[in-house]
């Protein structure tokens, strides 16, 4: 019935995830206004424009059909791999490692792209993929060498929460995909006796550090365990409702490291308490249902396995970050979508909102199709 | 359909149905594990801001709040009269905190710079910025003047690390006069905080005491800390204050000690290495505990220098011992009044005499008097005066050791006295049982004639040798008291009849003022006359050197225990002077150091004098000597030690003479008594000659002492 006094373009939008969005984003804005000690700026104000912005951005390739988004699979890939390349070259050139390309109106982070790129390139691949074929070594091939190559420049680059977050994206999609649950059974069990084969030697210093201390982060309470024990420290003192808005001792005073990105969840927590941390929770709750849910009546295997991969990325996203500001993992440089202060994880994580609206869209326009 | 092999799960060929299906089951165990992750993160939020609220809360506040203790002012020591020995005084200061030191060497070329350090101290800061654990403070420079302390706090945030302050630093007024009575102060070391585990320890500008009182009266001293609570950023910026509470002084000791009496006796011990003790023949009450050379405990409060400790552990005249409490000694002649009382209480006559002939017969061999031409007619009086050891030998092998060894007990000898020092030497007072005891063989006559004339195993402190003095002289059991107790009783009387105090105290008067043994001694007060008495002890066998001349390390040592006036006590001495070459060389002070207690200006008119001819008082001397090795050596001298290793080079200069490991075989020889009086004919009387064992297999050949009569 209201349907008639709303124009179409805008009743069509989905509702059911952009309003919690918009919560946790207006959220995420206090919370960095506070954390700038109560200043909208240099956080609190780009965080709210970037979000318009990306939203408008989400919206657009919402509306980009399906086929457009098949034709474009490999040639963005392709594309993501030669700007790895290229960033992998300059970084050499310039000394140390570089993870940006400099075009002058931004910074561009290929790797942060390559999350959703890689998600797209494999959905594209199963699509392809003649059914019979998925137990086959056709099915495994291709998409070891698609993953193989991003994952490979990135972690070189060296930037191991990315290649991680890249190859996760990727294996769960080929989860979903169908490819024989051994072939996942055993990659835990070679992942089990590989890891710490690698931990001695693949790992640079800093990383095997890094996790050393998140082993026992009160070896090193001023050095490398010092973020875990602050954050920790954050959250812990917050209690159920927190200290109150603008209240927070931790991050006002400096202990809190990286407060207003990585960190960002400690920060909130410890001004809003566990409340605050549960609404966080409940929303990416809501949000990450939503995109399972229009994967689960996506109408094709694309739409399907692009949704899902995009839910996964982000809840990679989420997870690891959750999990290393409560010290549940090792600190690894991975901002929490939509709160903490950042363009590039804004951007992706908006591509990826997008990409499950567009998926969402295609289901409307040809609901349940084959089945 | 095509036949599956037995055993797998599948019976369907591979479709795109159930590829969708594959796809929603597994899509579901994603949403699971999703959930199961959410929960997972729910469950880590709840326990870590409720269930570990308490703890992390505690942990925020003390992140948020940061306590800047407040060193306490330390309680003064003061003197008798009210007057400081150790006192504070506020002043500027900058201290390095070896944790938050990013870059030290450009950190410290920065504050010499500004500062103005020498060469040898910025190398003795880099030391101990090498040795210093963690937050443990090391102090850069103390007493600044406003200028410099501004311009370091200007530059503060190009200084991590540095910390500038006002606060109060420990002051000495007289300076190495009070070093070994008072002690000095310190940045705790290591072991200290290990021990205490207190905050205050490692706060910038705290001291606690290291040495002698300091160290003693520590807990009392030291006063509760004040403190600062600021909110601070993690790098230290302060953000606002939240409250000062102001320290508590800590309570001031006051001793017996007259300062300015402890200041001159410092001061006349001159370029000797000695110590004098003075009493009060009423109460017991030390007024003045010299031992020197000694260090300035003001210099010793920052730590101490390369080039002090270079000067002052090279210095042979030990400037690290306390000679008062821990240097032993034998007490030569100076025991002898004790001998004679204690033959008075035996009941032995005053006027039985005895020939000197210059020694005595003992069997089959011969002890000989210092004075090689003999006494003649020798009485109690005389032997004191004179210094008679043929006296004390004939009289002590009848009298009996135990006798003289009871008395010697009695006036304070081998005694302990509960004197708030650590690791005092209390010396030997020996009879048969002890030797007995301590090295399973028999007492022997030449162990009596040993100790009657102080020698043997008899080892004493200068401080003993004070109490003795005060109690021949009063006649009381007085026990020294170094901290004022004006409502302590009386000392009681140690049951000596008057009359043989008298006249002991007439002897010794006889010593100083008739025709005894230091006559220059006499005071130059109208109507105050002092008692005393000489003493000779030998450092080395006369095979080695007369005592006299020669090496300083080979000289007699020189003791003079006195007291005045001698009709009417007042004041008691003791004094002592190492390798002063013999008793000359102590009276001399012990008279000056007794005039300045009766008419102060006639004894600073002598010691000006003194001074002149040597160089300029302690501090002055001490000063040049500085500059000297300064100057020689500069930062190259070898580091300073720390706390533990200067502890154990002192304790290793306090170690006293070690009593003999084996038992002594013979007799020692007399020392010479620097004035003898013209003796009576040699000839006068053979020795008696009592019927006592022969001496051992090793029986004579002890080379006689070469009296020189002055």
């Amino acid at each position: 019935m209201e349907r008639a006094y709303i124009p179409g373009a805008i009743a069509r939008q989905p509702w059911g995830v952009i309003l919690p969005l918009g919560l946790l984003v207006t959220f995420g804005c206090a919370v960095l206004y506070s954390a700038a000690g109560g200043h909208f700026q240099p956080w609190a104000l780009t965080h709210g424009v970037r979000f318009v912005v990306f939203l408008a951005m989400a919206m657009l390739i919402a509306r980009i059909p399906q086929t457009l988004f098949r034709h474009a699979a490999l040639p963005v890939y392709g594309v993501l791999c030669v700007l790895l390349v290229l960033v992998e070259l300059l970084g050499r050139v310039g000394g140390g490692s570089q993870r940006w390309l400099n075009l002058g109106f931004m910074q561009l982070q290929p790797s942060e792209l390559m999350k959703p790129g890689i998600v797209l390139v494999l959905a594209w691949f199963y699509s392809v993929l003649p059914a019979p074929e998925i137990k086959t070594w056709r099915a495994i091939g291709p998409a070891v060498l698609l993953l193989g190559l991003p994952a490979g420049l990135v972690m070189l680059q060296p930037d191991l929460g990315t290649g991680l977050a890249i190859s996760f994206g990727a294996v769960v999609v080929m989860f979903l995909a169908g490819l024989p649950l051994r072939l996942f059974l055993g990659g835990v069990v070679a992942v089990a006796v590989a890891a710490p084969l690698a931990f001695f030697t693949l790992l640079h210093d800093y990383q095997r550090k890094r996790v050393l201390v998140f082993l026992d982060p009160e070896s090193d309470p001023l050095g490398s365990g010092y973020h875990i024990t602050q954050s920790k420290i954050a959250i812990g003192s917050g209690g159920l409702v927190g200290k109150g808005f603008g209240q927070g001792s931790q991050s006002h005073l400096d202990y809190l490291p990286e407060a207003h990105t990585d960190f960002v969840f400690a920060t909130m927590a410890e001004e809003w308490g566990m409340l605050g941390g549960l609404f966080v929770l409940t929303i990416f709750a809501l949000i990450l249902s939503w995109g399972l849910r229009v994967a689960q009546r996506a109408p094709d295997r694309f739409s399907r396995l692009l949704a899902a991969g995009m839910v996964t990325t982000i809840f990679f996203y989420v997870c690891i970050n959750l999990m290393m500001v409560m010290g549940l993992a090792p600190v690894v440089g991975i901002p929490l979508p939509f709160v903490s202060h950042g363009g590039s994880s804004m951007m992706t994580n908006m591509i990826c909102i997008g990409t499950i609206m567009a998926v969402d869209r295609w289901s409307r326009l040809q609901p349940a199709g084959l089945r | 359909m095509r036949k599956q092999k037995p055993g797998r799960p599948r019976t369907l060929p591979m479709s795109s149905a159930l590829l969708t299906n594959t796809f929603e089951r597994r899509t579901f165990v994603l949403g699971l594990a999703q959930a199961g992750v959410g929960v997972l993160l729910a469950g880590r939020l709840a326990y870590l801001s409720v269930a570990e609220n308490a703890r992390y809360r505690a942990a925020s506040e003390s992140n948020r709040v940061n306590l800047t203790l407040i060193p306490p002012r330390r309680g003064w020591v003061l003197d008798r009269k009210g007057a400081p020995l150790a006192a504070n005084r506020a002043d500027f200061r900058v201290d390095l905190v070896p944790d938050r030191v990013v870059d030290p060497d450009k950190t410290l070329a920065k504050l010499a710079n500004l500062l103005g350090l020498t060469a040898d101290r910025v190398s003795d800061i880099r030391d101990k910025l090498d040795k210093a654990h963690g937050f443990q403070p090391v102090e850069v420079a103390s007493s600044l003047d406003w200028d410099k302390f501004a311009a370091v706090s200007v530059r503060l945030p190009e200084l991590p690390g540095v910390i500038p302050q006002r606060g109060f630093s420990r002051f000495y007024p007289t300076g190495a006069a009070v070093g070994h009575l008072v002690g000095y102060v310190g940045p705790a070391s290591a072991r200290d905080y290990e021990q205490e585990r207190n905050p205050l320890l490692i706060t910038p500008g705290f001291k606690i005491g290291k040495d002698g009182l300091e160290k003693q009266f520590e807990t009392r001293l030291r006063g509760v800390p004040g403190a600062r609570r600021v909110e601070a950023t993690a790098s230290g910026r302060v953000v606002r204050d939240l409250g000062t509470r102001e320290d508590v002084a800590g309570k001031p000791i006051q001793l017996t000690i007259d300062a300015a009496l402890q200041d001159y006796a410092a001061r006349r011990v001159g370029l000797e290495s000695g110590s004098v003790v003075v009493m009060d023949c009423l109460t017991g009450d030390v007024l003045a505990m010299v031992s020197m050379p000694s260090f300035d405990p003001n210099s010793f409060a920052d730590g101490i220098g390369r080039i002090e400790w270079k000067m002052l552990s090279e210095d042979d005249h030990v400037p690290l011992r306390n000679k008062v409490l821990r240097g032993l000694y034998p007490p030569g002649s100076t025991v002898k009044p004790m001998v004679a009382l204690s033959f008075l209480e035996a009941g032995l006559d005053p006027e039985a005499s005895v020939g000197c002939g210059g020694g005595l017969r003992v069997g089959n061999r011969v002890f000989h008097c210092w004075n090689r031409r003999g006494h003649g007619t020798t009485n109690m009086a005389k032997g004191i005066y004179q210094s008679c050891d043929v006296y004390f030998y004939h009289f002590a092998q009848q009298i009996g050791m135990d006798k003289i060894a009871a008395m010697a007990k009695r006036l304070g000898l081998g005694q302990e006295f509960p004197m708030p020092y650590p690791g005092q030497s209390y010396g030997t007072v020996p009879d048969p049982a002890w030797k007995q005891r301590k090295y399973g063989k028999e007492w022997a006559i030449y162990d009596t004639v040993n100790a009657t004339i102080g020698q043997g195993y008899m080892l004493v402190n200068p401080l003993q040798q004070a109490v003795m003095a005060a109690r021949l002289a009063s006649g009381r059991n007085l026990m020294p008291r170094l901290l004022m107790d004006r409502r302590a009783p009386a000392a009681p009387s140690l049951g000596i009849k008057q009359e043989h105090l008298d006249l002991i105290h007439t002897a010794m008067n006889e010593v100083v003022n008739g025709r005894g043994t230091a006559g220059k001694a006499r005071l130059p007060v109208e109507g105050v006359q002092m008692a005393g008495k000489t003493g000779t002890a030998q450092v080395v066998g006369l095979n080695i050197g007369n005592g006299k001349g020669g090496l300083w390390k080979h000289r007699d040592h020189g003791h003079f225990i006195c007291f005045a006036p001698f009709d009417k006590p007042r004041y008691a001495a003791s004094v002592v002077v190492e390798h002063g070459g013999g008793s000359g060389a102590a009276y001399p002070i012990a008279r000056d150091v007794m005039t300045f207690l009766f008419d102060q200006a006639k004894a600073m008119e002598v010691l000006e004098g003194y001074e002149k001819q040597w160089g300029g008082n302690v501090e002055q001397r001490m000063a040049a000597r500085y500059d000297a090795y300064a100057a020689k050596f500069g930062a190259s001298a070898p580091k300073a030690p720390d706390e533990v290793q200067a502890a154990e080079a002192v304790a290793a200069d306090n170690t006293p003479v070690t009593e003999p490991t084996g038992p002594q075989t013979d007799a020692a020889p007399p020392a010479p008594e620097p004035e003898a009086s013209p003796s009576a004919a040699a000839t006068e009387a053979s020795a008696p000659m009592p019927a006592a064992p022969a001496a051992p297999a090793a029986a004579p050949a002890v080379p006689p002492a070469a009296p020189e009569g002055r």
